[in-house]
């Protein structure tokens, strides 16, 4: 699911910038990290934008029937 | 009559005490409901009053102390429900009721059957945290349980739009108070938790009385929120008020505002986050790449052809080899200085040879020619002192006519008339021969012949 994949790779990016601060790291490694954390930038940025408002009403009928329907809030 | 000795005779205090311990024993405490009537409460600030139902009064007393906990006012007409023990006050044979706790009658038995439902549910585990899940940091789809008109549900909107402009939220409209609230709370949950579309719930409800908010406090409610496999975050009346619903929820937040505040992210924090890591990131490799260009430009530059080597190895060689002729001219000028130095000094204590034979002959020429110029000088001398000597002598004197006169016998040469005497013998020496004679006068004075 997309919530718990931005969440992990937010998470990932956080250590993998903590991983890489450390400077523990070999160039290798480190291209590497990188090239994985601009990936997971990318991605969360994505998520962040890709998301479009919607609000709306779910009830259900007396027969049983589920509708969705947009909900005026203003 | 009465028989005094076998009789069991009570005083007043002792059938007193009896009483009290009877009494006492038998009611330690007890649950009493009735109205209050007669109400006081003097300067000590105790509170005296009788409790009464239609039949019966006793009297009640509640201490200060315990007055404490009450959240009402003690007053007359009052029904209410309490815990006390029944006591004798001996001094005047009355007995009463010491209250320790009391409540409002018809918020009371509310109140209770919240207690003991929370007991019950939190005995069984329902509010324990190993249930309790996390929610997700950012949820696609929120869905809203609460009622479709009030201020929560805007509340909730305005929140989220605020935090999350793209949020999508799903209002489930629910009655959150009266008959069915409760049913139509637990319908809504169940619905959402089959159509799997949302990430997370937020059941939420405006402030009301503890009857308004019963249907939070239901137990069917409880039991739905703590099935859902959708995390469920509460924002149910102001912020004092706890339901049942709050203990269960994965999240409990004090108002509905403060649910989607909880619920959604805010979209320019969490992006600001990103851009810092991404920063990071960028950051940490040009740092690093430009470290490892340096490492191996300063690497290159150390690592030497062989050509250079050689080039190294010659302008060491030339260097040196200058150098050694340098050190050797030095080396000559000063032996050079040095011997002409020391020749000269040589040339300073060595005799001159020809020099001192020159000088020699010289001298010796010189002696020679002296010696020469002197002899003729003294033969020269020696020829006029013999011709003078000759002059000199007397027999040419004599020769020319001249005599010598001698005293005698002392042969003195008489120079003088007045040295001798008339008769004195002399002797006159001639050219040839001599004449003895004698003085026959003596003429003094000079006289010339």
């Amino acid at each position: 699911m997309a919530k718990t994949t931005f969440e992990t790779a937010l998470k990932q990016l956080e250590s993998i910038v903590k991983e890489m601060e450390s400077g523990d790291l070999a160039l290798e490694q480190t291209l590497k990290k990188y090239e994985t954390g601009i990936e997971k930038v990318r991605y969360c940025m994505e998520i962040l934008d890709s998301t479009e408002k919607k609000i709306t009403q779910l009830t259900r009928d007396l027969d049983g029937s589920i509708k969705e329907t947009p909900f005026d809030h203003e | 009559m009465l028989d005094h000795e076998t009789a069991h005779i009570y005083s007043v205090s002792l059938l007193t005490r009896e009483i009290k311990t009877l009494l006492e024993d038998q009611f330690p405490f007890v649950w009493i409901t009735g109205e209050i009537s007669n109400c006081a409460t003097p300067a000590s600030g105790h509170s005296y009053f009788s409790l009464k139902d239609d039949q019966a009064m006793i009297s009640g007393v509640m201490f200060k102390n315990q007055k404490r906990n009450l959240k009402f006012t003690l007053e007359s007409g009052l029904k209410i429900m309490g815990l006390a023990r029944v006591s004798v006050y001996e001094p005047r044979g009355t007995y009463q009721l010491i209250f320790e706790h009391m409540e409002p009658e018809g918020a009371g038995s509310l109140q209770k059957a919240f207690e003991q439902l929370k007991n019950k549910l939190g005995d069984e585990g329902l509010f324990d945290t190993v249930h309790k899940q996390p929610i997700p940091l950012l949820p696609q789809k929120i869905s809203v349980i609460t009622s479709g008109t009030g201020a929560a549900v805007r509340d909730i909107i305005h929140v989220s739009v605020r935090r999350f402009p793209e949020c999508q939220l799903e209002i489930v409209p629910v009655a959150v108070q009266g008959e069915s609230a409760d049913e139509q709370i637990v319908c809504a949950i169940e619905l959402v938790n089959q159509r799997q579309q949302s990430d997370v719930i937020i059941l939420a409800r405006g402030g009301g009385s503890l009857e308004d908010l019963a249907a939070f406090n239901s137990e069917s409610v409880a039991r739905a929120v703590f099935a859902s496999e959708i995390p469920i975050v509460t924002g149910i009346g102001h912020e004092t008020d706890f339901t049942i619903a709050d203990f269960v929820a994965d999240v409990r937040a004090p108002t509905p505002s403060a649910a989607a505040e909880l619920t959604v992210p805010e979209k320019k924090y969490l992006k600001q986050r990103i851009d810092d890591m991404h920063q990071d990131l960028l950051s940490i490799m040009t740092r690093m790449l430009t470290f490892y260009h340096q490492k191996v430009d300063d690497l290159h530059s150390r690592l030497k052809s062989p050509v250079q080597i050689m080039t190294m190895f010659k302008q060491t060689l030339i260097s040196l080899s200058l150098r050694m002729h340098q050190a050797l001219q030095r080396r000559m000028f000063h032996d050079k200085d040095r011997l002409v130095w020391v020749a000269q000094a040589l040339k300073g204590t060595v005799p001159d040879i020809v020099l001192s034979r020159k000088q020699v002959l010289d001298q010796t020429h010189r002696l020679s020619r002296a010696m020469g110029h002197c002899v003729i000088q003294k033969d020269n001398r020696i020829q006029q002192l013999a011709a003078t000597l000759s002059a000199l002598n007397p027999a040419s004197v004599l020769n020319r006519g001249y005599s010598i006169a001698r005293t005698l016998p002392d042969k003195k040469v008489i120079l003088d008339a007045r040295t001798v005497n008339i008769q004195d013998p002399i002797e006159i020496i001639l050219a040839q021969g001599r004449v003895l004679t004698r003085v026959e006068k003596t003429i003094h004075g000079k006289d010339h012949i």
